[in-house]
């Protein structure tokens, strides 16, 4: 998953506005900018923050979906459904590996994660509460990454850009594994016809924020774009996005919970209704029912690892010592 | 102070004939562990077979500001191209 | 019947510890074994599906995988009691999969030869699965052992804990014609995990009271839960489809 249009661009930075007009000259040039290279400090410190941003999502996105692993109610989907989080987790390190090339370390990462320093997509703080929510999730919540996604892989920095191809190119059984789902469910009895009505009721909103505040709300983002980290704003997005799903759920009969709803000739794309921004907020800064239950889980793991990762350490210095002793 | 792990580097051949290609990185103690994780992480749709690692830190990479005195006086080396010498068509193929 | 049951008996085994395995996934102590971990899970999901479905056939009584895996009860399952035991630390879940896949290894090795097509099939696929389990479980255990004192305690307690289920690996099964002998297989296995623990500076306990019954649906009480919190969602909605 992904960062949701909340990370401005970093404007401090010191450099000479020749270094800077010359480095934008790159940039407009469509020249990917490589580890070594010389860059703005701004656009160093906006990449590390986007680029573990969403890696932190990815990870904590492995939580809501991997608790249904257990519960998958046939051997088929109990496979794709792990092999779906095993890829969630792939994309985070990924993308940690792409931040690391900026010279930030994964466990330098991993400590603003867990001290809350880090924000990570703010769609993870709500709980799955049915099996339909694991199709919604593909459907829905990939679905609008994907839209997020495809610009990114032609992000001016070549790291995460390649990253980005790598996650693009997996992420495209997700979606499809999870509207596959939607669609059994939306074709079976009542009661799954039912629960997955009430997913769908669940997520949308939540979706529709991922993409984070409305244009005119959303601050540095104007800087972002220059530097060609994002190349899309969040209401092209988001518009994209809506007028992708609605024939998507028509076709399995489901209704969109927003009664606003209704395609605009004018503009070529659906209107909809207002999108409840105190609920957006109260979940970003750490009111969503399950905020704390994720970083806990993640610090649980961390936490409890950590002998694990000490031992690998100083069972390869062994080994080392060993060697040169016997040399 | 927390203790890093070490990041090395993953070069992957998709298959005979051709050359081991970067990939990306993975965290690992030592090369044994670090070659079943790249096997792990980054072999599961059938990418390759056969995996290089190493060690990021042993890595020695060029120097960046230094690209344009690399590699800028290649380019007027016109004549070590096969394009550079007219061989007229009578002569068949060379 | 008998090879049904044997079948049957193979692929409980395999569906459970694929289910244990895939407990880890988002938990692990890096990320890396968050990927590897599920690796090794699909692998076993994937040969228990293949199994179930041969069962269901051999049994022609028109269940099919879904039927075997989500319909029978703890006393019903037939898998061995190591396979059973929850995760505990990474040092008992790498364990568990170093026992499992060091038994299976050689055993898929001799039913490449089962007069049983699909049997052979599993074997050619899963040999090669097995001797990956083995060696990714076998490294970290062998890290573990002769790692930190932490992590040498927390791995012998793993060994001490984990010994007693491992006889069971080498009881007969229902049937043992098509099938290969289990007890043949005791060399390699102990031959594997004696080289591990040399290297890893493990002992293995002498065991005065060997733990079986899993093949008589007599289980811990560990497999009870596992297995409600698995068929739940499957057992509450009979008929439909997923």
């Amino acid at each position: 998953m992904y960062s949701q249009g909340l990370i401005g661009a970093d404007a401090r930075t010191e450099e000479t506005q020749a270094f800077l007009d010359a480095f934008q000259k790159r940039i407009d040039a469509e020249e990917k900018i490589e580890p070594n290279d010389a860059m703005p400090e701004g656009y160093r410190r906006t990449l590390i923050r986007q680029i573990g941003q969403h890696a932190h999502s990815e990870i904590v996105g492995m939580l809501p979906e991997g608790n249904w692993i257990s519960r998958a109610p046939s051997l088929r989907r109990k496979a794709a459904l792990l092999a779906k989080v095993q890829d969630e987790g792939g994309h985070g390190l990924y993308l940690y590996a792409a931040a690391e090339t900026l010279g930030v370390s994964r466990e330098e990462m991993t400590e603003e994660l867990l001290s809350g320093k880090a924000k990570y997509s703010s769609i993870f703080n709500y709980p799955t509460l049915s099996w339909a929510d694991i199709g919604i999730i593909g459907w829905l919540v990939d679905g609008a990454a994907i839209m997020n996604q495809i610009p990114l892989c032609r992000c001016s920095y070549g790291p995460y850009a390649r990253a980005m191809i790598r996650v693009c190119k997996e992420e495209s059984f997700h979606q499809r594994q999870g509207y596959e789902l939607v669609m059994t469910l939306a074709r079976g009895t009542p009661e799954q016809r039912q629960m997955v009505q009430d997913a769908l009721n669940r997520w949308w909103w939540p979706c529709l924020m991922m993409f984070g505040p409305h244009d005119a709300d959303s601050q540095h983002s104007d800087q972002n774009m220059k530097w060609k980290i994002k190349r899309f704003s969040n209401d092209a997005l988001r518009q994209k996005f809506i007028d992708a799903t609605v024939p998507q759920a028509e076709y399995l009969g489901l209704t969109l919970p927003d009664p606003d709803l209704r395609w605009n000739e004018e503009k070529g794309g659906y209107d909809h209704g207002p999108i409840d921004w105190d609920e957006f907020w109260r979940v970003v800064k750490g009111g969503g029912r399950m905020n704390r239950d994720r970083i806990e889980a993640r610090r649980r793991a961390w936490d409890e690892g950590a002998w694990v990762r000490e031992a690998a350490l100083a069972h390869a210095e062994k080994r080392r010592a060993r060697k040169m002793a016997a040399e | 102070m927390t203790q890093t792990t070490p990041l090395w580097e993953v070069f992957i051949r998709p298959r005979n004939g051709l050359s081991h290609k970067h990939v990306g990185s993975i965290h690992a103690a030592d090369e044994v562990l670090a070659l079943q994780a790249a096997r792990d992480v980054y072999t599961r749709r059938g990418e390759g077979n056969s995996i290089w690692v190493v060690r990021s830190a042993d890595i020695f990479a060029s120097d960046p500001d230094q690209a344009g005195e690399n590699f800028e006086p290649t380019a007027d080396k016109v004549y070590r191209h096969p394009t550079f010498y007219d061989i007229p068509d009578d002569v068949g193929h060379m | 019947m008998a090879l049904f049951d044997a079948v049957l008996e193979l692929a409980d085994d395999h569906l459970v510890l694929g289910h244990r395995l895939s407990e880890w996934c988002g938990h692990a102590p890096m990320l890396e074994e968050d990927l590897a971990m599920p690796n090794m899970a699909l692998d076993l999901i994937g040969t228990a599906r293949t199994l179930y479905d041969h069962a269901g056939r051999l049994e022609g009584a028109g269940r099919d995988e879904d039927a075997l895996a989500y319909t029978r009860g703890e006393r019903e399952y037939r898998n061995l009691l190591l396979v059973e035991r929850p995760n505990g630390d990474f040092a008992h879940t790498m364990l568990r999969q170093l026992y499992f896949a060091a038994f299976m290894e050689p055993y898929w090795q001799a039913a490449l030869s089962s007069s049983d097509s699909v049997i052979a099939g599993v074997a050619g696929k899963a040999v090669k699965e097995m001797a990956y389990h083995i060696r990714h479980a076998g490294e970290w255990v062998i890290r573990l052992g002769d790692g930190t004192e932490e992590s040498a305690r927390r791995m012998q307690a793993a060994v001490d804990a984990l010994h007693p289920y491992a006889e069971e690996l080498f009881e007969a099964g229902a049937e043992t014609g098509v099938l290969p002998s289990r007890e043949a297989v005791r060399p390699a296995w102990e031959a594997s995990i004696a080289r591990i623990f040399d290297e890893a500076g493990l002992r293995a306990p002498s065991v005065a009271y060997p733990q079986t019954g899993g093949r008589q649906g007599l289980h811990g009480e560990a497999l009870g839960p596992m297995l409600a919190e698995m068929q739940a969602l499957h057992r509450a909605h009979p008929g439909a489809t997923w």
